[in-house]
């Protein structure tokens, strides 16, 4: 039991991990119609400039706040010399553009700060805590949790209740209409791409102690976060949400409970064969099987 | 007239080819740019560092080394082979970090008669059913630091242990190595997606497992999150965590950081070894890159100094492949690692050490070994099945 609820949390902690990459990437997918490939880039720049910062200042703190100031100013940057000429084009277009992004992007960061840098856990967050029920969890991964939670209620906060909230919904639901009503289109998009590049540097920073801050780092993460898109309906932020969370259940209990299941129903070299295959596609047949019975997605964004 | 000639012509070749040459041409290709450099750059440094040390010359004769960026994918790693090979005519090959990109490019070399020396990559296949007279491993067999791995837990008495590997051919390799020695229980064996970043879920049933130790094969980026994670989750009070000796290399120390400090792996070398061979080896590598040397680096730099001795041995006489290939067979140099010679499979021969990571005394950590090797003189399982044409 304890073990099942330990689990429960591990997917939490890493559901809403997903759903700050993939709250950025959906916003700009829904809002620009643009798809960033280089979006997984931010993070890894995030990551990187909080390990450096946190090396300079010595405090992780204040590395983490100068991280996601840094880089929401890059990417802001980066919408307003190179991306915003993408918009018109078509996908195609955009894709071949932020893959190459990626590539400048890693390279760039080699050149500035090395293949990888090390980034510990702040002091007193080391220990495992302990939980009612006799549960041991690694006093990191609560505030990993605890963080996402509050993000993910100010965020929905912000979506729906302030005005520049009303912007961005309207702008992903129509943007040609919300230009002809008076937005300022291009100023909104600058500011939704830095609000998702500094997600993915706040995502960065405080996985930095937990992973591997390395170059290309960016992109094994950038699949996980387009599935949560592409399951919670692209654009959509409570889709986000939703589906950040599904994936990081449905991984976690596949590689756990399925095993399980798996070792008492099947002989053995069956089980040790299957389990491991089935875990690493599980997402995948989630993202399959919530295609066949919504294609929008599961919270499509309404009007589109 | 004409035949005669060409007959003429054919035998002032031949016995040209047999001559000593003027040069010697390596041809370097290994994996330079992209997230796994680091290996492949450490390899060319330490081989490049050699052939400076012998003031560029590699068995008395002036040294080119035609160093290129395979960019981790095994098509341009052939087309850089067969450049080598057929183009600029070296006469050896060397460089490939990672086995799946060697295997591609590898029959480049040996179909067209040219000697590759691997400074890594050596897959078990090679040293058993599909050994071959003109392939070379200078650095150690696949499995060799996973049984290392397996004694020492033996060694220590520990009755049971976990394993943890990706879910692909090598991985399952590393840990058939691992049981190959272990004589304790295996209590759990879980294959992870390969490239895996959170370790969560199978740190919270290893906690419910509760093992003596724990070992786990899994390279790159894995085992660095994998580390991290494990510290992190309070694990390694109550459990002993065993890694091959690249998983706590001076690269991963330096992306993990001060958790590493106390943990045990195993590897043929370490920057430490007391020979005379290996302190100027650490001593120059210090001097002229301003890093410590990795396991990468020590495995370039001897990958050099092989070439070097079989150079010197044959006396020049590179166009006998018969005579270059007995030379590097006998392998009479100095091996940083201390005792080294190859087995009938061409394989090598040598000793095993435990390392831990310690203190360096200047704020930083560096692998230290235990002074008595955890394996002596150990080959390799699969050499049995090679039947090495003469």
């Amino acid at each position: 039991m304890t073990l099942f609820l330990e689990q429960a949390l591990n997917g939490l902690q890493y559901g809403l991990m997903l759903f700050l990459l993939a709250a950025g990437l959906t916003i700009v997918f829904g809002v620009m119609d643009m798809i960033n490939l280089a979006h997984g880039s931010l993070y890894m720049v995030g990551a990187f400039l909080a390990a450096w910062l946190t090396q300079v200042s010595g405090s992780f703190w204040l590395g983490l706040a100068g991280s996601v100031l840094l880089t929401a100013l890059l990417a802001m940057l980066l919408e307003v010399t190179l991306l915003r000429s993408l918009y018109q084009r078509d996908h195609l277009s955009q894709v071949l553009a932020t893959f190459a992004l990626i590539l400048v992007l890693n390279d760039g960061v080699r050149m500035v700060f090395g293949t990888d840098r090390p980034l510990s856990v702040p002091a007193g967050f080391e220990q495992p805590v302990a939980l009612p029920l006799g549960l041991q969890y690694p006093a990191w991964r609560l505030l990993i949790i605890a963080t996402g939670l509050v993000l993910a209620l100010l965020l929905y906060l912000l979506v729906q209740r302030t005005r520049f909230g009303a912007l961005v919904r309207a702008g992903a639901s129509n943007r040609a209409m919300a230009s002809a009503m008076g937005v300022d289109v291009p100023l909104l998009f600058t500011a939704v791409f830095g609000l998702g590049a500094a997600l993915c540097a706040v995502a960065g920073a405080l996985l930095g102690p937990l992973l591997a801050v390395q170059v290309g780092m960016g992109e094994t993460i950038l699949i996980p976060a387009f599935v949560v898109v592409v399951i919670g309906g692209i654009g959509s932020m409570r889709g986000a949400l939703v589906g950040a969370l599904l994936v990081g259940l449905v991984d976690t209990l596949g590689r756990t409970l399925l095993q399980q299941v798996l070792r008492e129903s099947l002989p053995p070299q069956w089980a040790s064969a299957a389990g491991p295959a089935l875990a690493s596609i599980a997402v995948y047949v989630l993202m399959a099987a919530v295609l066949v019975w919504r294609p929008q997605g599961l919270l499509p964004v309404r009007g589109r | 007239m004409v035949l005669r000639f060409l007959l003429a012509a054919c035998a002032l070749a031949a016995a040209f080819s047999a001559q000593a040459a003027d040069k010697v041409k390596v041809g370097f290709v290994s994996t330079l740019s992209g997230p796994s450099a680091a290996l492949g750059i450490d390899i060319r440094d330490g081989f490049l560092l050699a052939v400076k040390l012998n003031g560029g010359k590699l068995g008395g004769l002036p040294a080119e080394v035609l160093v290129s960026d395979d960019q981790f994918k095994p098509d341009v790693a052939r087309q850089m082979f067969e450049r080598n090979v057929k183009r600029d005519k070296v006469d050896f090959m060397t460089g490939v970090v990672f086995s799946n990109i060697m295997l591609t490019a590898l029959p480049q070399a040996l179909d067209n008669k040219v000697i590759y020396l691997s400074p890594n990559a050596a897959p078990s296949p090679m040293a058993g059913k599909e050994c071959h007279p003109l392939f070379f491993a200078v650095s150690w067999p696949n499995d060799a630091y996973h049984e290392a791995a397996g004694a020492f837990a033996n060694q220590r008495g520990l009755k049971n242990a976990y394993l943890v590997a990706p879910n692909y051919q090598a991985g399952k390799d590393s840990l058939a190595g691992f049981k190959r020695t272990f004589q304790g229980q295996v209590v759990g064996e879980v294959y992870t997606k390969l490239g895996q970043l959170d370790y969560a879920a199978e740190l919270a049933e290893i906690r419910a497992a509760k093992p003596q130790a724990l070992y786990i094969f899994l390279p790159g980026g894995m085992g660095i999150n994998f580390i991290k994670q494990f510290v992190g989750a309070g694990l390694s009070k109550d459990i002993m965590l065993l890694l091959p000796g690249f998983s706590a290399d001076q690269d991963v120390i330096a992306a993990v950081g001060p958790s590493m400090a106390g943990l045990f792996n195993t590897a043929h070398w370490s920057p430490d070894l007391a020979n005379a061979a290996n302190r100027k080896f650490v001593a120059a590598f210090e001097q002229e890159y301003k890093r410590v040397p990795t396991l990468y680096a020590s495995q370039g730099y001897d990958t050099a100094r092989l070439i070097d001795a079989a150079v010197r041995d044959v006396k020049g006489k590179l166009g006998d492949t018969h005579a270059v290939r007995e030379a590097l067979r006998a392998a009479k140099f100095d091996s940083v690692r201390g005792s080294f010679k190859f087995n009938t499979n061409q394989y090598p021969i040598q000793d095993y050490y435990v390392r831990t990571v310690g203190s360096d005394g200047h704020g930083g950590l560096v692998n230290k070994s235990f002074t008595e090797p955890i394996l002596k003189a150990h080959g390799d399982a699969y050499v049995q099945q090679c039947q090495m044409p003469q």
